[in-house]
């Protein structure tokens, strides 16, 4: 279901030591990539708390990234291990609440490997691209006839006899 | 308590099971310090106000409102709504006021579906209903147009709906909570507007069991071990959310070896409940290894919403889930792994 003028939104959370240096490297050897990732920069994969990926797409956002250290390379030693299993969790989860897998990924990305983050973000944005627009807000939108069932409340409520006691 | 004059108090249900109702006589004898220090002017559940006269009152006549459930139908929104404007004070009281709680939880499915559920399927409490017939907002009569609160899709929380002043956690809150609160509006010692009424800290603070290092191979349902009686169920391999959880209730599950589910709802600072459970879970998940992680999940957590949004769903960032009539995306897949 692809709609040509869909451009998705996506939000890359991207290590400072590594892949925000990958993705500057990629920028400054004018290396083409999809113009579609809004990137954040954090001190560490380990920082990105499922709560930003969740917020993120209740935002509007229509797909993650997270991009960190190689495994044994986190400059703060085991925490990019828990951005894996964490990333594993919220996988588990998210298809249960209807968000495509292929919405999120983790990417691995050295300071030196702008090309492979470049190609990343490609793929990701592909993917996005296919699935079309998440909306998501657009999912707490009533199903019709609110308003007009509460004003019919009141209207009621004032013409009703009164029951003399 | 009985020297001022009497204030007005207001009880009100919405989409809850009716336990918030009962809790409030969980406060014992007290009950009657209560209706020396308030006149009852609506509860549906115990007393005979009725909402004609709550219409009639001035805006903010009613000192305090407890409001338990969340909002479901136009029915409760417009109770919610009548209520706000006509208190000074509305507290969201327990779980579904707060977080939408259990009923929340049906924000997996969306009106047609709990409807098919309801009318069509047929369970133990609908006989079998042939004509498919469901419930009409509108029904014309010759003596005029009859109708029937419309259903929502996504269940709100009393704060998705109007403003709220105060929360009171639990499923249901606890005599004791109840009775602080209480005194509290009474004598004006109340918190900032928007507080959670309660303590700050967690159910692992209340807990008696001894934790050392959490590190887990492989997560268990209750049904599959024997936990030891002294250590720490997380340690053991049970989901116990007891560390994302508010204190209030005294580790009562725990207590009895069996994992807090987050009844007293988020502590503070808490956004995303889940969210928080799923974050501290991953960590002490004892595996560096990608394959091995998804096996330990895929085996151990089968349902992540069910365990970890039990009573927060309707509060959570995401609020529901993805309602198949939303956007121009390509269906969503409804399957996890494990299924
Ligand atoms: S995780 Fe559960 S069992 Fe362990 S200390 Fe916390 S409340 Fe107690
Ligand atoms: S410092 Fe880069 S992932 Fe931790």
């Amino acid at each position: 279901m692809s709609d040509d003028s869909f451009e998705p939104k996506i939000v890359g959370f991207l290590c400072n030591w590594c892949s925000y240096t990958a993705s500057d490297l990629a920028g400054t050897a004018r290396m083409k990539y999809a113009p579609n990732v809004r990137i954040i920069r954090v001190m560490c994969s380990g920082r990105v708390d499922p709560t930003f990926l969740l917020k993120a797409f209740a935002m509007g956002a229509d797909g993650v990234m997270i991009a960190g250290c190689h495994p044994g390379d986190c400059h703060y030693q085991q925490q990019n291990y828990k951005t894996m299993r964490r990333y594993a969790m919220i996988e588990q989860m998210l298809p249960q609440m209807g968000i495509e897998r292929e919405r999120v990924k983790l990417v691995w990305a050295s300071a030196a490997e702008g090309q492979q983050l470049a190609e990343a973000i490609d793929e990701l944005s592909e993917a996005v691209r296919k699935l079309g627009p998440l909306n998501w807000s657009r999912n707490w939108e009533e199903n019709g006839g609110r308003i007009e069932a509460l004003e019919a409340i009141v209207k009621e409520h004032e013409e009703a006899l009164e029951v003399q006691s | 308590m009985s020297e001022k004059p009497k204030g007005k108090l207001a009880l009100y249900w919405a989409a809850s099971c009716g336990g918030c109702d009962i809790a409030v006589l969980q406060i014992g004898a007290r009950i009657l310090d209560v209706a020396a220090a308030f006149d009852i002017v609506l509860w549906p559940c115990a007393a005979d106000g009725k909402v004609r006269d709550v219409e009639k009152m001035a805006d903010g006549e009613i000192d305090v409102c407890l409001f338990n459930g969340g909002i479901r139908t136009s029915e409760q929104e417009y109770m919610a709504q009548l209520l706000r404007r006509k208190s000074k004070v509305l507290v969201a009281f327990g779980s579904c006021a707060q977080e939408g709680c259990i009923p929340g939880l049906a924000n997996m499915n969306n009106r047609r579906e709990i409807f098919d559920s309801v009318y069509k399927e047929g369970s133990a409490t609908t006989p079998e209903n042939s004509d498919d017939v469901r419930p009409q907002p509108e029904t014309e009569m010759p003596e005029g147009t009859l109708h029937l609160p419309v259903f929502y899709d996504t269940l709100k929380t009393l704060n998705q709906t109007v403003e709220v002043d105060y929360y009171l956690p639990g499923c249901p809150p606890e005599g004791d909570m109840i009775w602080t609160a209480i005194t509290a509006i009474v004598e004006g010692k109340l918190p900032p507007p928007g507080s959670v009424i309660g303590a700050n800290t967690t159910v692992c603070d209340e807990c008696k069991r001894t934790r050392t290092e959490k590190k887990i191979k492989k997560f268990y349902r209750t049904w599959q071990i024997k936990p030891d009686p002294d250590i720490c169920l997380l340690e053991q391999g049970l989901i116990c959310c007891g560390i994302a959880t508010r204190a209030g209730c005294g580790g009562l599950c725990p207590e009895v070896n069996s994992p807090c589910i987050g009844c007293h709802g988020p502590n503070d600072g808490v956004q995303d409940y889940g969210a928080r459970m799923m974050s501290a879970l991953a960590s002490v998940i004892d595996s560096d290894d990608p394959e091995e992680i998804e096996q330990i999940i895929r085996d151990g957590v089968p349902d992540p919403v069910g365990s970890f949004y039990r009573f927060s769903l309707a509060s959570s960032l995401l609020r529901r889930k993805k309602r198949s009539t939303n956007g121009n995306g390509a269906a969503a897949a409804t399957k996890t792994k494990a299924s």
